[in-house]
């Protein structure tokens, strides 16, 4: 029987990159996934007649430009396209407007507080700081702390001398960044309510904390340091949906000669004297490699996917205690035509924007604590876009696909799995939320797929349906993601590594584990490295 | 003896009612004495129009002429490099044209309007220099610039837009084809042609129709992502097209002062449009030498690497920049539908064969201080953005 190379298991946006940059290093390499389509959570499916659904991620920013480039994903298919601003409807019938064009953005802050308008100028500098301190260690392996080894302490040496670089007023600045939570960090600029319920959205989206809960500050942040096309902090849309992502990595991996296999769900990892040796996959076969890289989560690749007497005791104890909780869920509507917010000017660029409903810091915290007492949130956030507005191939001429990311939503309800019912009052609870803005959108409704993070784990296998594969806290983050010891994409037994985005740097649609892990493995095994080079901000 | 006084301050194009309507930045500049968008909105989205629904832009300034009677063949194949007798009616040509010399003046569309009769368009004026070319030949000539207006309708939705027009046969339509239709009783030419290197169409039709046309075409193109855009996204499409531009990448070589800048279609990798089975035309003599003898520039297309636009860059055969330079860019730009950096350029041969590498030294500004880059960059001789779509027939529904 044929023993490939590497065999990476989830098709996935990381595992496609990662099997593509050793697929070009000319190794032989198979990549197997359970479902019958590729792409994960990046992924565009046709559940309601001519539409298109970007079901689980729907907008891109992180994805290193490098990786696109290198992969010429664009040859492959991918286009994407950024789109501006946000905006939040508030209670009163007003709303808070975010604007591509710089003044016109600055006219709309001032006209709730010209204080608020004038500091975010020291706010942004002050974040884009932080993001470029963070930006340019996205495509390396985080360096292991303890470790002597000269690739480590140079990396060290490179992040020390980074940081010593900002001086000793920055430098503590960091340090509390690193640490607090959005609004405190949120606080320290601004006075206006609803300016800091609009920015405070990214410090929890993603993620099972608050915005008092420390460690959001940087949450923030993982959600600013994206760009298209060189406009930090920028998001855009893929052309054909988040899918399109995956189809052209898919496309790239093909091209250099790999191997896709789909409904080819992983059983076990198999471990022979220490070593792994292949997968055994649910339908019975086996497939054999000299490597093992697994896509999949932290917790599902060790606790789901191996035996526990082949891991070391502390190890596994760590992955367990991972922490990976479903916060979020979906909704995602097929429209009749473009529903109307009357708070709105008429042909308003934001109706091109994000669209968020909620309007204050304390509805904010309100969310989550519905969370924390084990059911959704009854009015919750909604991260709301209507790509169809940009792009002609997700939906016929004139109709809409919306997508509403739902934050707080729990894995369980009560610790048990969700009924129907509950469900079903979950989409409730967003179509209301949306409608009490839009009096025409929920004639519009078509279709609607509603899901919870238990749905997400069920059909992508993420584990909780954390769509960051674990909280993107400072004990998890660099050198600590997943595990201390285990950054750099090796795992605990020989031949075993891991390229998804419990890794560093995280989650999204960045593609950078899977490319880093792709560089760790092709040093270990002497190939000649195929994965770009960060090009930097300077 | 009286006259009209000449026309002071800018001139306006038959759409300009409808795009001041739509202009919320008020950034225009002049091209041909009539008043242009740099952008109406948001240069960006305008550009991601072009490559991602429809994209509007008002070329009437376009330089035009008629060439008419019974020479008009013979004439243009003496006036350009290419053989247009394979140019059929209902055809149109990429163009070049050059002085004895074989130098360049420039680069032009002449569109086979009929069975003898021709439309060229260019972006400079030359009527001089059309007018001396024809001697000898019965042919008339004729400045048309004011009397047609035009737009460039482009992108993957164009079609759809346009097939919500009535415009029987559309669908048949290939890329450099044209096709003639009539619109509320005057005729409107429509020609697969355009700058972006994407699906698109350019529509000629009487000033006097261009506000009805804009109208008839925004309504049709409304549920298909229709926007009216400006220049600046214009000329990131080109330059991913890997189009030239006359004062980008060539002067015409009839306004250059010092001797060595113009240059010739060999120089511009224009070879498949000089046909030397040709038994004459202008330039055809000193073509044939440089032919034989070799060429002293070339222009390339340059994959840079990184993310630094390369803006009036010098380029090195090496690294270090030794030996000086071999060349300059033209033309650069950051590619947000290829996410590559690219530029053209012209370098001095034997450089710049496809494949070879070459370095550019790149100036960029983070917070007011400069920086300098040398970026390795790599010939590449296909054109950054060719999409299928491009030359599909019929087109795709996007």
């Amino acid at each position: 029987m044929k023993t490939y190379d590497a065999i990476v298991v989830g098709a996935g946006h990381n595992g496609l990159t990662n099997a593509a940059f050793l697929a070009k290093a000319g190794l032989d390499v198979v990549c197997v996934e359970k479902n019958d389509y590729i792409g994960g959570a990046t992924v565009s499916r046709n559940l309601y007649k001519d539409w298109w659904y970007s079901n689980c991620s729907y907008v891109c920013s992180l994805l290193r430009p490098e990786i696109y480039r290198e992969l010429e994903l664009h040859k492959h298919g991918l286009q994407v396209t950024p789109y501006g601003g946000s905006v939040q409807f508030m209670e009163n019938g007003d709303y808070y407007g975010s604007y591509h064009d710089e003044e016109v953005a600055y006219r709309e802050m001032a006209r709730f507080s010209r204080h608020d308008a004038d500091a975010y100028k020291t706010y942004s500098a002050d974040t884009m700081r932080q993001c470029r301190f963070i930006r340019d260690f996205l495509l390396s392996t985080a360096p292991d702390p303890t470790s002597f080894k000269p690739k480590d302490l140079m990396e060290l040496a490179r992040i020390g001398g980074k940081f010593m670089g900002m001086g000793e007023e920055r430098m503590y600045e960091t340090i509390r960044f690193w640490t607090m939570s959005v609004a405190e960090y949120l606080d320290e600029y601004f006075e206006t309510d609803v300016i800091k319920a609009a920015f405070s959205g990214s410090g929890i989206i993603g993620t099972a904390l608050g915005i008092h809960s420390p460690g959001t500050a940087y949450v923030l942040l993982h959600h600013y340091m994206g760009d298209v096309d060189g406009n930090v902090g920028s998001w855009g849309f893929a052309r054909g949906g988040t899918g399109a992502v995956s189809k052209a990595i898919a496309g790239a991996y093909q091209a250099a000669g790999g191997e896709l296999r789909t409904e080819s769900g992983v059983d076990q990892i198999i471990v022979k004297n220490g070593k792994v040796t292949g997968v055994a996959l649910e339908n019975g076969d086996e497939i054999h490699g000299h490597i093992v890289v697994s896509a999949m989560d932290v917790k599902r690749t060790f606790l789901t996917c191996m035996n526990k007497s082949d891991l070391p005791e502390k190890f596994h104890k760590r992955v367990e205690n991972f922490k990976i909780r479903g916060s979020s869920g979906k909704v995602n509507i097929a429209l009749d035509g473009m529903p109307t917010f009357p708070a709105l000017p008429e042909g308003s660029s934001l109706y091109h924007s994000d669209m968020h409903f909620i309007d204050s810091m304390e509805r904010m915290e309100r969310a989550y604590d519905d969370w924390k007492s084990g059911t959704w949130s009854q009015d919750p956030y909604i991260d709301m876009v209507i790509p169809t507005l940009s792009d002609p191939t997700m939906a016929p001429p004139g109709k809409h696909f919306m997508s509403c990311f739902v934050q707080y939503c729990p894995h369980q309800i009560d610790g048990r799995r969700w009924t129907q019912e509950e469900k079903e009052a979950f989409g409730a609870t967003v179509i209301n939320q949306i409608a009490n803005y839009s009096p025409d959108f929920k004639d519009l409704i078509l279709h609607a797929e509603i899901r919870t993070p238990q749905d997400i784990e069920d059909e992508i296998g993420i584990t909780e349906g954390n769509i960051f594969h674990g909280e993107l806290t400072m004990d998890q983050l660099l050198f600590n993601r997943p595990i201390p010891g285990y950054a750099q994409y090796r795992g605990p037994i020989n031949g075993l590594y891991m390229c998804g985005s419990s890794n560093h740097p995280g989650g999204g649609i960045m593609a950078a584990p899977g490319a880093n892990a792709a560089r760790e493995i092709l040093s270990d095994l002497r190939r000649p490295n195929t994965v770009p080079e960060n090009w930097g901000d300077d | 003896m009286k006259h009209e006084p000449v026309h002071q301050g800018r001139l306006k194009s038959p759409f300009y009612s409808r795009l001041e309507r739509l202009d919320t930045v008020n950034e225009w500049h002049q091209w041909k004495g009539y008043s242009s968008a740099d952008q109406l909105y948001c240069s960006d989205t305008e550009y991601f129009a072009i490559r991602n629904a429809t994209g509007v832009f008002d070329l009437t300034p376009m330089t035009k002429y008629r060439i008419t009677g019974p020479d008009a063949l013979d004439y243009l194949n003496r006036l350009v490099t290419r053989d247009m007798a394979k140019i059929r009616p209902g055809r149109v040509a990429y163009a070049v044209w050059c002085d004895d010399n074989g130098q360049v003046i420039d680069d032009g569309t002449i569109f086979h309007l009929r069975e003898g009769e021709y439309r060229l368009c260019s972006q400079e004026r030359h009527f001089a220099w059309l007018k001396a070319a024809a001697i000898g030949f019965d042919v008339t000539i004729t400045h048309e610039t004011d009397d047609v207006a035009a737009l460039a309708v482009q992108g993957p939705t164009s079609y759809s837009v346009l097939s919500k027009m009535n415009l029987e046969g559309l669908e048949e339509l290939k890329p450099f084809g044209l096709m003639h239709f009539d619109f509320q009783g005057s005729e409107l030419m429509i020609s697969r042609t355009g700058f972006t290197g994407d699906l698109g169409y350019e529509l000629w039709i009487d000033p006097d129709k261009a506000e009805a046309l804009w109208d008839a075409l925004f309504e049709a193109g409304e549920l298909h992502g229709i926007r009216a855009i400006g220049t600046t996204a214009l000329e990131m499409a080109r330059i991913e097209a890997g189009y030239l531009a006359a004062y980008e990448e060539f002067l015409p070589a009839d306004e250059t002062v010092r001797t060595g800048v113009s240059r010739s279609p060999l120089e511009l990798g224009l070879d498949w449009l000089v046909d030397f089975k040709k038994p004459n035309f202008n330039g055809r003599r000193a073509l044939a030498e440089e032919k034989r003898n070799g060429s002293t520039w070339r222009l390339v297309k340059l994959d840079i690497e990184g993310n630094k636009e390369a803006h009036h860059s010098y380029i090195f055969s090496n690294a270090k920049a030794r030996g000086g330079n071999i060349g300059f860019v033209t033309s650069a730009v950051w590619s947000p539908v290829c996410k590559q950096n690219i530029a053209l350029g012209t370098v001095k041969t034997p450089h710049g064969k496809p494949g070879d590498t070459v370095w550019v030294e790149i100036y960029y500004q983070r917070e007011m201080h400069w920086n300098r880059k040398m970026a390795k960059a790599t010939v590449v001789d296909k054109p950054f953005w060719f999409p299928p779509r491009r030359g599909a027939t019929p087109p795709g529904p996007y």
